[in-house]
C-alpha cells in the first residue's frame, strides 16, 4: 500500500461519509428520525400501499377505454369509453361541428397572444403585445361569426371552450380595470374616489351568483321590451366587474406597501400623475401584488362553474348534463374525476407561472 | 337556502308585471325563428345532450313536439337548462318561452307564481328507496333516518308534511340533483333516498345490483308533471295546451309518425282524425297557427306512446311501465280533451 501525498492545499475533496448522503440516510433523517416519525412514516406507507394499487387498477388497469354503452364497460374499472366519447361536447359544447374550426383556431391564436404576453424573449414582441391586446376582439368575432363567417348562436358555447371564454375574458378585462378601480380609489378627486369606493364595495358585498343571476333574468326588465341583449355578454360583463373589484383590492394593498416616498420622489423629480403610476409606482406595487392577482385569477377562472345556475354549461355543466345520459349511467366519479383534472391542470399551469415570475422578481425579498 | 328561495320567489313575482306587457309570445317566437324551452340540466330520460350535443328525452320531445307545430321545425328550439331554483324565473321574465322540466303542477305555482299549467303529461308520486340491508317494509318505519331530498322542489315539502303527520323524525341531507342523490345514497350517508317514483326507478337502474335496493310500497303524493307557460298570453297558453293535448289523442286514435303523413294527406273516414289532421275544419287557424300544426309535431317524435317508451319506457335503461300514464281505455289516467 502506497501512501499518496499532497502538497498543503491541493488535496482532493474526498467523498462525503456514506452514514451521510444516500437513500438510508435520507430516510433515516426524514421518515424515520424518532419513535413518533417512525410511527407516522409506516403508517403513511401502508395506507399508500393499499390505496395507490387499487387506485391504478380502477384508473387505468381494469378500465374500459372503448364502448358504445355502460355494458361495455368493466363494472370494477373506470369507464374512459364515456368520456372519450363525449370528449368533443365536453371541449366545444354544442357548437356546429361544420364550424369548429373557428374554436380551434381561436384557442390557437389564444396560445400565441398568451405566449407574447408571457414569454420576455418573443421575436417582435412589441407588435405581439399589440396582437395580444386585439386578441379578444378578433376571437369575439372568430367565435360569435357575422362579417363573412356563419353566425354561430352564443348559446351554442359550452365545455371548456365556454371555461376559457368567460375565464380568459375576465382574467384579460379585470387587471386594466382594476387597476383604475385601485387607483381611483386613492385618487384626490372626490366624484372618481367615491364612485371607485361605492364599486368596489358594492360588488365585493354581493355573491357572484347573484350577480349572474342579476345578469340572467333582471337585465330584461330594466331593458326596453324586445331588446335580446346577449346571454353570454351580460355574464362576461358581470364576471369582469366581479373580478375588477377583487382585483382592486388586491392591487391596493400592492400600492399601499409602497413607501410615500416613492411617490414624493417621483413628484420631486416633476413626473406628473401618469408618468409616476406608469414608471415608479405601479411596477413595484404590481410586483409585490403578484401572488394576490394570481390567486384572483384562478379564483374567477374557477368561478365560471356557476354559470351553470343560470343555464350556461361550462365543463362542468356538460359534466352534470352527462351524467344523466341513460345509455351511460352511473358514471358520475369518471365524469366528476375528468372534470377536476381540467381545472387542477390549467389552475396549477397559473400558479407555476405565478411562482415563476415571483423568482424572477424577487418579490419576496429573499436577499 | 331558504333565503335564496325567498329571493328567487321575489324575482318570479316581479316577472308578472314585465310579463303582461310583453307582446305576443307567438309573434315573439316566430319572430325569433326559435323556440326557447326551459328544460333541467340534466335528468336521466327526460333531458340531457348526447354525445353530438343534441338534446335528447322525454321533455325535450315535448319541446320539439310545439316547435314543430309553431315553427315548422323541431329543432328550431333553444334549451334553456334550468335548475330547480331558477326555471320559473328563467320562464317568468322572458328568457324562456315555454317549461317543460318534470314540474308538478300545484296551487302556489300556479297561482302565486303566475303560471298556467299545461295538460299533465307524466302522472308521477313521491316514494322512497332504501337498501334491503335496512330491513325495513314501510315508510312508517323510517323513525329517525337521514333523508337524502332535492332542495326547492315539492318533494322537499311532501317529506315533511308526512312525517309530521306520522309522528315520527327524519334528519334532511339536502342536495341539488339527481346525480348527487345518488352518489350520497350509495356513499351511505343517507339512510333513504325521496324523490318521485320515476327518478327512483332511474336512480335503481344505476346500481350494479338492484336487488340490493328496494322502493318502499308508499307513494306519498302525488306529483302530476307537465308543461307551464307565463300568464297573460292565453293563445300562447292555448297552443301548448293542445300540442300535448293532440300528441296524447294522437296515441288514442293511432295516429304515429309512421303513418301520420298518409293519414293526413288526404281527409279520411274518421273525423276526428281529420280535425286533428286539418284536413278538415280549421283548428289551426282558430289557435293562430296552420292545418297541419298537429300533423308536424306527431311527425316530429312521434305520438305521446311513442315518446314515453323512446325515452323512459320498459326498454330503455329506466325501464318504467306505463301505469297510471297509460290512456285511459288502457286502465291509465290519460285523457285528453277532445279535440273538436
Amino acid at each position: 500500500m502506497t501512501e499518496q501525498t499532497y502538497a498543503p492545499g491541493t488535496h482532493p475533496d474526498l467523498p462525503p461519509p456514506s452514514n451521510t448522503v444516500g437513500p438510508i440516510h435520507w430516510l433515516q433523517v426524514n421518515l424515520f428520525s424518532n419513535i413518533p416519525n417512525t410511527i407516522v412514516s409506516l403508517v403513511a406507507i401502508y395506507l399508500l400501499a393499499i390505496s395507490i394499487p387499487a387506485a391504478i387498477d380502477w384508473l387505468f388497469l381494469k378500465a374500459t377505454y372503448v364502448g358504445e354503452t355502460r355494458n361495455d364497460c368493466a363494472r370494477d374499472g373506470a369507464c374512459w369509453a364515456f368520456i372519450g366519447e363525449r370528449l368533443q361536447l365536453f371541449i366545444y359544447g354544442f357548437y356546429p361541428e361544420a364550424e369548429r374550426w373557428r374554436v380551434d383556431l381561436s384557442a390557437i391564436m389564444l396560445a400565441v397572444a398568451i405566449a407574447a404576453v408571457l414569454w420576455e424573449r418573443m421575436p417582435a414582441r412589441g407588435w405581439m403585445l399589440i396582437y395580444a391586446a386585439v386578441y379578444p376582439f378578433i376571437a369575439g368575432w372568430l367565435l360569435t361569426g357575422g362579417m363573412g363567417l356563419t353566425p354561430v348562436d352564443t348559446n351554442d358555447f359550452g365545455g371548456v371552450m365556454l371555461t376559457v371564454v368567460i375565464g380568459i375574458t375576465g382574467i384579460a378585462f379585470s387587471l386594466p380595470i382594476g387597476i383604475l378601480l385601485a387607483l381611483g380609489r386613492q385618487s384626490n378627486l372626490p366624484i372618481i374616489k367615491y364612485f371607485s369606493i361605492g364599486f368596489i364595495e358594492f360588488i365585493r358585498g354581493v355573491p357572484l351568483i347573484t350577480l349572474l343571476f342579476v345578469a340572467s333574468t333582471m337585465l330584461s326588465y330594466f331593458l326596453p321590451p324586445g331588446s335580446n341583449f346577449d346571454l353570454l355578454l351580460r355574464v362576461l360583463i358581470m364576471v369582469t366587474l366581479f373580478a375588477s373589484a377583487y382585483m382592486a383590492e388586491v392591487i391596493r394593498g400592492g400600492l399601499q406597501a409602497l413607501p410615500k416616498g416613492q411617490k414624493e420622489a417621483a413628484d420631486s423629480l416633476g413626473l406628473n400623475y401618469w408618468q409616476a403610476m406608469r414608471l415608479i409606482i405601479l411596477p413595484q406595487a404590481l410586483t409585490i401584488s403578484i401572488p394576490g392577482i394570481v390567486n384572483t385569477f384562478i379564483g374567477l377562472y374557477k368561478d365560471t362553474s356557476l354559470v351553470i345556475i343560470i343555464g350556461l354549461l361550462d365543463v362542468l355543466g356538460v359534466g352534470r348534463a352527462s351524467v344523466s345520459d341513460t345509455a351511460w349511467v352511473g358514471l358520475s366519479t369518471e365524469v366528476y374525476l375528468f372534470v377536476a383534472v381540467f381545472f387542477f391542470i390549467t389552475c396549477f399551469g397559473m400558479a407555476r407561472y405565478s411562482l415563476h415570475l415571483e423568482n424572477k422578481l424577487h418579490t419576496g425579498h429573499k436577499h | 337556502m331558504k333565503l335564496i328561495n325567498k329571493v328567487f320567489t321575489g324575482l318570479a313575482m316581479t316577472a308578472m308585471a314585465a310579463g303582461a306587457a310583453q307582446a305576443s309570445t307567438l309573434d315573439d317566437v316566430k319572430a325569433a325563428g326559435e323556440l326557447k324551452c326551459v328544460v333541467t340540466t340534466g335528468l336521466a330520460g327526460f333531458a340531457a345532450p348526447n354525445a353530438a350535443g343534441k338534446w335528447e328525452g322525454f321533455d325535450v320531445d315535448f319541446c320539439r313536439a310545439v316547435a314543430a307545430a309553431v315553427l315548422g321545425d323541431g329543432d328550431k328550439v333553444k334549451f334553456v337548462p334550468s335548475t330547480g331554483k331558477t326555471r320559473f324565473t328563467l320562464l317568468n321574465s322572458g328568457e324562456g318561452d315555454i317549461l317543460f322540466r318534470n314540474t308538478t303542477e300545484t296551487f302556489s305555482r300556479d297561482v302565486d307564481l303566475k303560471l298556467t299549467f299545461l295538460p299533465v303529461n307524466y302522472y308521477d308520486g313521491q316514494g322512497f328507496m332504501v337498501p334491503t340491508a335496512l330491513g325495513v317494509a314501510s315508510a312508517s318505519e323510517l323513525d329517525g333516518a337521514s333523508v337524502c331530498i332535492q332542495t326547492g322542489t315539492t318533494t322537499e315539502l311532501n317529506l315533511a308534511d308526512y312525517f309530521r303527520s306520522n309522528g315520527i323524525s327524519y334528519e334532511p341531507v339536502p342536495i341539488e340533483t339527481n346525480e348527487e342523490a345518488y352518489t350520497n345514497y350509495v356513499a351511505g350517508r343517507c339512510d333513504v333516498y325521496t324523490t318521485d317514483a320515476s327518478g327512483l326507478a332511474a336512480t335503481r337502474a344505476k346500481f350494479e345490483n338492484p336487488a340490493d335496493h328496494m322502493v318502499l310500497p308508499e307513494i306519498i303524493s302525488k306529483e302530476p308533471l307537465g308543461g307551464a307557460v307565463r300568464h297573460g298570453d292565453d293563445q300562447w297558453a292555448d297552443i301548448a295546451k293542445w300540442v300535448v293535448n293532440a300528441l296524447i289523442a294522437a296515441e288514442e286514435m293511432g295516429i304515429t309518425s309512421a303513418n301520420v303523413a298518409e293519414l293526413g294527406a288526404a281527409a279520411g273516414n274518421n273525423p276526428g282524425i281529420n280535425r286533428m289532421l286539418g284536413t278538415e275544419g280549421s283548428y289551426g287557424e282558430m289557435l293562430g297557427l296552420d292545418a297541419a300544426w298537429a300533423a308536424r309535431a306527431i311527425a316530429q317524435g312521434g305520438n305521446y306512446g311513442e315518446i314515453f317508451d323512446r325515452n323512459i319506457g320498459p326498454d330503455t335503461p329506466l325501464g318504467i311501465a306505463r301505469g297510471l300514464n297509460a290512456q285511459w281505455k288502457d286502465g291509465g289516467i290519460l285523457y285528453a280533451a277532445p279535440l273538436r
